[in-house]
């Protein structure tokens, strides 16, 4: 299958050409189409930066990065990424379902293709269904990534970034929406690219998991789950090759921060 | 530990006696202490006004209520135009704004005889001045208003390729009507002021005009009327703004 992401000694850094602070330095990523990759990763590490290169939201310093087989402007313009925050961004003045149609607000006229309000039916999905005349601030901290989610399917995305989109969430409501996010990746198909805190949780979703190093960022760690889970990238979080795995992975972080 | 919470009766009650209290006090307890009716006349002297001189009264509430209303309009509007301009244009915001910031250190009392002087004697100099007076704070706020969505919100609208006008009306805007509106309630006051100022250095009609007269006559009942009439107008100002912001904001 083709590659989803290509990026090659990518360069990515704040401020001048010069004088720039480098965030990632030499990274080398490819990422398969139709993929689920967790990246893991000390703070400061430039896991939310990768994100935002690839959402064409920062311009990279050197190197290249091709997304779907474009440049990630075209990417963006053809609304084919959806980005997903950890503080879920809602616009408190929209109802659940203003706020899951807001890309059907925004952006349409540089859009080519037409979008459908399939806003019902997202909600339906996401298990918003009585709540979509409610405010954001009337919603527990799991329903507002829930409604974020839906938003961002509305666009029928073709790769999904999330940046620690349940960090913030209780434990529970945690494992229930990793459980949601996979039955959703599994139905779609779509390349989603995870970033986490949490080793457990990178472990559980990710087909392939990544460790990033800090000053500067680059790849110190590529562990692919595949042969520790069965078909369709299931697994039970108690297995003892996962526990393993998180193993091998908690040593990599050690050394990476 | 803090102190239990008054019951709803209470919370309405109270004030209600606090301010029947104050006002029995000022009717019979002030002349007992020997203060006399031409400093501070008893409340049912400047009723008596409200009941005898009502068209008076109403004469000169008249273009205050006019100047005040005209100068809150245009002074916020303008406010928010201008803010507008300086969110979009950030070297017209370097260049213009610290001016803005040194004519808003200009005491109104001091640019008033300079305002009049330009517009004359009528109407509109008064309307300038409230118009100035709530313009400053507006600008400020707005401009905070605008620029008060998070880097993740204007994330939120660049990945879904939002225009410049979609960024504005969908996000920047409804982000700054909460700081809009505060800055309103404060105008709300404030071009009463305004207003007032205006008719002190040359007018003979207004409320402005009437406490001068008033003063000057020894006519300390009317005086005392007239600042009551000042202070509703400018409450009534001020529900008026509560009610738009209550309906325009729900969350």
């Amino acid at each position: 299958m083709a590659n989803a992401i290509e990026a090659n000694k990518l360069d990515v850094g704040y401020g001048g050409r010069q004088t720039a602070v480098k965030v990632l330095a030499g990274l080398d990523l490819t990422v398969a189409a139709g993929s689920f990759l967790s990246i893991l990763g000390p703070s400061g590490c430039g896991k939310s930066t990768l994100l935002r290169v690839v959402a064409d939201l920062l311009d990279p310093l050197g190197g290249t990065i091709s997304v779907l087989g474009g440049t990630p402007h075209a990417v963006r313009s053809r609304r084919d990424v959806g980005f997903i925050f950890q503080d879920s961004t809602l616009l408190p003045w929209r109802t659940v379902r203003d706020n899951v149609r807001l890309p059907l607000g925004v952006g349409q006229r540089s859009l080519t293709r037409r979008i459908e309000d399939r806003s019902t039916e997202l909600m339906e999905l996401m298990g918003l269904g009585g709540l979509s005349e409610r405010l954001p601030h009337q919603l527990s901290g799991g329903q507002r990534q829930r409604v974020a989610i839906a938003r961002a399917l509305l666009g029928e995305p073709k790769l999904l970034l999330m940046d620690e989109p349940f960090g913030a969430l209780d434990e529970i409501t945690r494992d229930r929406l990793n459980d949601e996010l996979l039955a959703l990746w599994r139905r779609t198909g779509t390349t989603i690219l995870f970033v986490t805190h949490s080793i457990a949780e990178a472990v559980y979703l990710g087909e392939r998991v990544i460790v990033l190093a800090a000053n500067p960022g680059r790849v110190m760690k590529d562990l692919d789950m595949r042969p520790f889970k069965q078909e369709g990238n299931r697994c039970k979080r108690e297995d003892a090759a996962i526990v393993a795995a998180m193993a091998e992975l908690r040593a990599a972080l050690e050394r990476a921060s | 530990m803090r102190p239990a919470p008054l019951s709803p009766q209470m919370t309405i009650a109270l004030p209600v006696l606090g301010a029947a209290s104050i006002l029995l006090a000022w009717q019979y307890v002030l002349p007992l202490l020997g203060v006399p009716a031409y400093i501070v006349p008893t409340p049912t002297a400047i009723f008596g006004v409200f009941q005898k001189n009502f068209p008076l009264l109403i004469d000169n509430l008249r273009p205050t209520l006019i100047e005040a209303l005209a100068g809150f309009v245009t002074g916020n509007l303008a406010a928010v135009l201008l803010a507008v301009l300086f969110v979009h244009s950030r070297i017209l915001q370097a260049a213009y704004f610290p001016i803005v910031l040194f004519f808003n250190t200009i005491p109104i009392l001091a640019l008033s005889p300079i305002i009049i002087l330009i517009f004359g004697l009528g109407m509109t100099p008064k309307i300038v001045i409230a118009a100035v007076i709530c313009f400053f704070p507006t600008l400020v706020n707005m401009i905070r208003g605008l620029d008060s969505a998070s880097d993740n919100e204007h994330e939120l609208f660049r990945v879904l390729s939002a225009t410049r006008s979609e960024i504005f009306w969908s996000l920047r805007l409804p982000r700054a009507l909460p700081m809009l509106f505060s800055s309103l309630r404060i105008a709300s006051a404030t071009a009463v002021i305004g207003a007032i100022v205006g008719e002190w250095i040359g007018s003979d009609k207004g409320l402005g005009a009437l406490i001068i007269q008033a003063t000057f006559n020894y006519q300390s009942d009317r005086l005392y009327a007239a600042i009551v009439l000042s202070s509703s107008l400018s409450i009534a100002l001020f529900c008026i703004v509560v009610l738009i912001e209550r309906r325009t904001i729900r969350y």
